[in-house]
């Protein structure tokens, strides 16, 4: 039996814990106390599984890709479709979770980080819903990168605000969101978009997404009385991967990550934390993070803004260490390999950041049996990527 | 070790100084290096009873934009933790008697490694640290290689810290800092009211001296503080004159070097003398 993890310092073996200034160490508590009051609330579940249900179209489908698997000649290849959540990504489950926990704790303000805008839209979607006062920092550099999602947030009536200190990314968004927090945190809940930041943030994200991982073992009965051999998903912060593993976690289930190798893990273009990074904190957690023989965190790159951060969830470093999970490193090349393929064998345009799980599954997929199976956590769809495709793939032929 | 000799414990100074306790914040290395011994020797000359001395990071999160740019501006200059405590060697060579207490995020000390750090540190003439992003919960590690070599560990207590106070105060060494208000580091014109009922508390809580940081840049506060607090901590304030006055301060120029370190002092002097 493995133990519980987080422990009662907030650590997943040596890593996670607390690392925040004094101001916000009260509310760490306060927000500890009222997430643990919530998720043994019989009625916050069943408000949270409503909502879920009616608002954000769960359950997601578990898809076969048989055209695919046919292509590939190994094992079967299933896709957990969090594509066809609302809002088109896996984001949404935990920004329903955290804002139904900000309503319960009285906090009517919401402020939250974004890096491409998907978590950023999510937060926003919800807050409208609810009739929240909504705050999203996201880097100056991303605003321009993604102006089609700013409009969607300000069109929800979030309030955008540029981040621009560092190199303008999700890093410093994420530094702006927890200043703003410090300066406001009587009044205002802290929204984090990934299984990232200090304890219990790490916990309350994975267990908002751990719906993904619960389903699919279902589906997977449902559909063919077994577990699955393997599953795959990509790893930023790493909420969609924690969400899909944590559930597998004690089962006999081969479980691989796919973090950014940008141009190759041998450059110093990439976002690969696990395969390259070395132990340190970086937003209140310790982890692996990417950085400098002095500790100075050096910025990640990565084709996919959603993969785009120099850190990574604390339990992930921790699974990493113990050898349960896999990482393995996905150039910006080979994602956009894999999204081509399933775009043209199954019609479904995957997000940059999924294509990353792809190209790793499906090189794992060649190498299993036919009658082994294979899932992939699908995290999001493909839609706000058109341009960055497009503009790659007309670069790469005038290149040529 | 150091050619500074009877440098004063952080607990010492803090005990012996009168009202106002002066704390000084710098950032090693901006403009340059030697500027930053300039201006340490000019705010020991005009008063200062500690020095804390920053250092920069890439990503510090309880720091308002004036402290940030400063980082920026040392960390383009080749600073570092390990070039920080080098210069913390140079200063006492150059006669810099006063405790200096190292302001760090926790990273780039975990880099270094924490019981490397302490020894690091103490060796080349440091007498404590502080580090904003390391609360109690976090820091027995480094509290127990501080002991060993007689570095204070300062803690920060905030006005958010309700049934935090007691515990924080309990564990105190050389003077606990006060944080004035909610929110980052930078200049406030005033706290809000309820910010003297709060220092208030902690100061009938604490055992060690309590000095009021975050956003002290006028001689109204320093004022009313007077009674309330033991002491104040400066730094936005004294890095804005050094931003402003980054040319002047690396100028090839004595006199051009000696103007620019005589605003600081001008300004340390309305601000705490009597």
């Amino acid at each position: 039996m493995q133990q519980i993890y987080p422990d009662e310092r907030g650590r997943y073996g040596d890593y996670g814990g607390k690392y925040v200034p004094e101001t916000l160490m009260y509310a760490l508590e306060e927000l500890e106390e009222a997430f643990n009051a919530a998720w043994g609330d019989a009625s916050f579940h069943e408000e949270y599984q409503d909502i879920l249900r009616e608002y954000a179209g769960r359950e997601t489908p578990l898809t076969f890709a048989g055209h695919l698997t046919e292509h590939l000649g190994g094992a079967q290849i299933y896709l957990k479709r969090e594509d066809l959540l609302h809002t088109g990504a896996h984001k949404l489950n935990n920004a329903i979770g955290q804002v139904l926990l900000a309503r319960r704790m009285g906090k009517s303000k919401i402020v939250a980080e974004t890096g491409a805008g998907q978590h950023g839209v999510a937060t926003a979607t919800v807050c409208a819903k609810f009739g929240l006062e909504c705050k999203v920092f996201m880097g100056e550099e991303d605003m321009e990168r993604q102006a089609l999602n700013v409009f969607r947030m300000e069109l929800l009536g979030a309030e955008v605000l540029p981040a621009s200190s560092g190199n303008k990314t999700l890093k410093d968004a994420t530094n702006e969101a927890i200043r703003y927090w410090v300066t406001n945190v009587e009044d205002t809940f802290y929204l984090i978009g990934s299984v990232v930041g200090p304890h219990p943030y790490p916990m309350i994200v994975r267990n908002y997404q751990r719906i993904i991982g619960d389903e699919t073992k279902q589906q997977m009965q449902t559909c063919c009385g077994a577990l699955p051999d393997a599953i795959a998903a990509c790893v930023g912060g790493g909420s969609n991967a924690i969400g899909m593993f944590y559930p597998f976690l004690e089962d006999n289930v081969k479980l691989y990550g796919a973090e950014a190798a940008g141009m190759g893990v041998h450059t110093a273009q990439h976002a690969a934390t696990i395969s390259k990074g070395t132990r340190g904190v970086i937003h209140g957690s310790l982890t692996y993070l990417i950085q400098d023989e002095n500790g100075q965190i050096i910025e990640p790159y990565s084709i996919s803004a959603g993969l785009d951060y120099p850190g990574i969830g604390p339990e992930h470093a921790h699974l990493a260490e113990s050898g349960r999970v896999e990482y393995t490193g996905v150039t910006d090349e080979e994602s956009l390999e894999a999204l081509s393929l399933l775009t043209k064998k199954e019609g479904i345009l995957p997000a940059i950041e999924s294509s990353h799980a792809l190209y790793l599954a499906f090189e794992k997929a060649k190498q299993m049996d036919r009658n082994e199976r294979i899932v992939i956590c699908l995290s999001g769809r493909g839609d706000k990527d058109v341009e960055t495709i497009r503009r790659r793939m007309e670069g790469e032929s005038s290149d040529e | 070790m150091n050619k500074a000799t009877n440098v004063l414990t952080v607990e010492e100074a803090a005990t012996r100084a009168s009202y106002p306790l002066f704390v000084p914040f710098i950032m090693a290395g901006d403009p340059d290096e030697e500027a930053t011994i300039s201006i340490a020797l000019s705010l020991q000359e005009a008063g200062a009873h500690i020095l804390e001395l920053g250092i920069p990071y890439s990503d510090p999160l309880a720091d308002g934009p004036l402290l940030q740019r400063s980082a920026q501006r040392a960390l383009k200059g080749g600073m570092s933790l390990k070039g920080a405590l080098r210069l913390i060697r140079t200063m006492r060579e150059h006669g810099l008697t006063i405790p200096v207490v190292v302001f760090s995020y926790v990273n780039p000390v975990l880099r270094m490694g924490e019981e490397t750090f302490v020894k690091e540190a103490a060796s080349a003439g440091a007498n404590g640290v502080l580090i904003p992003d390391l609360p109690m919960e976090e820091s027995s590690l480094i509290s127990t290689f501080a002991k060993e070599k007689g570095l204070s560990v300062i803690s920060l207590v905030a006005p958010t810290s309700a049934h935090r106070i007691e515990k924080i105060a309990s564990q105190a060494r050389g003077f606990l800092y006060c944080v004035s208000s909610l929110g980052v580091t930078g200049t406030r014109d005033a706290f809000p009211d309820e910010a003297y009922a709060f220092i208030r508390k902690v100061k009938e809580t604490s055992t060690v001296p309590v000095a009021v940081g975050f956003g002290i840049s006028n001689r109204r506060q320093v004022e009313l503080l007077d009674g309330v607090s033991d002491g104040i901590v400066v730094g936005s304030a004294i890095m804005k004159i050094v931003e402003e006055q980054q040319e002047a301060l690396t100028s090839s120029n004595k006199a051009d070097r000696n103007q620019a370190l005589n605003e600081i002092k001008t300004f340390v002097s309305t601000l705490i003398s009597s």
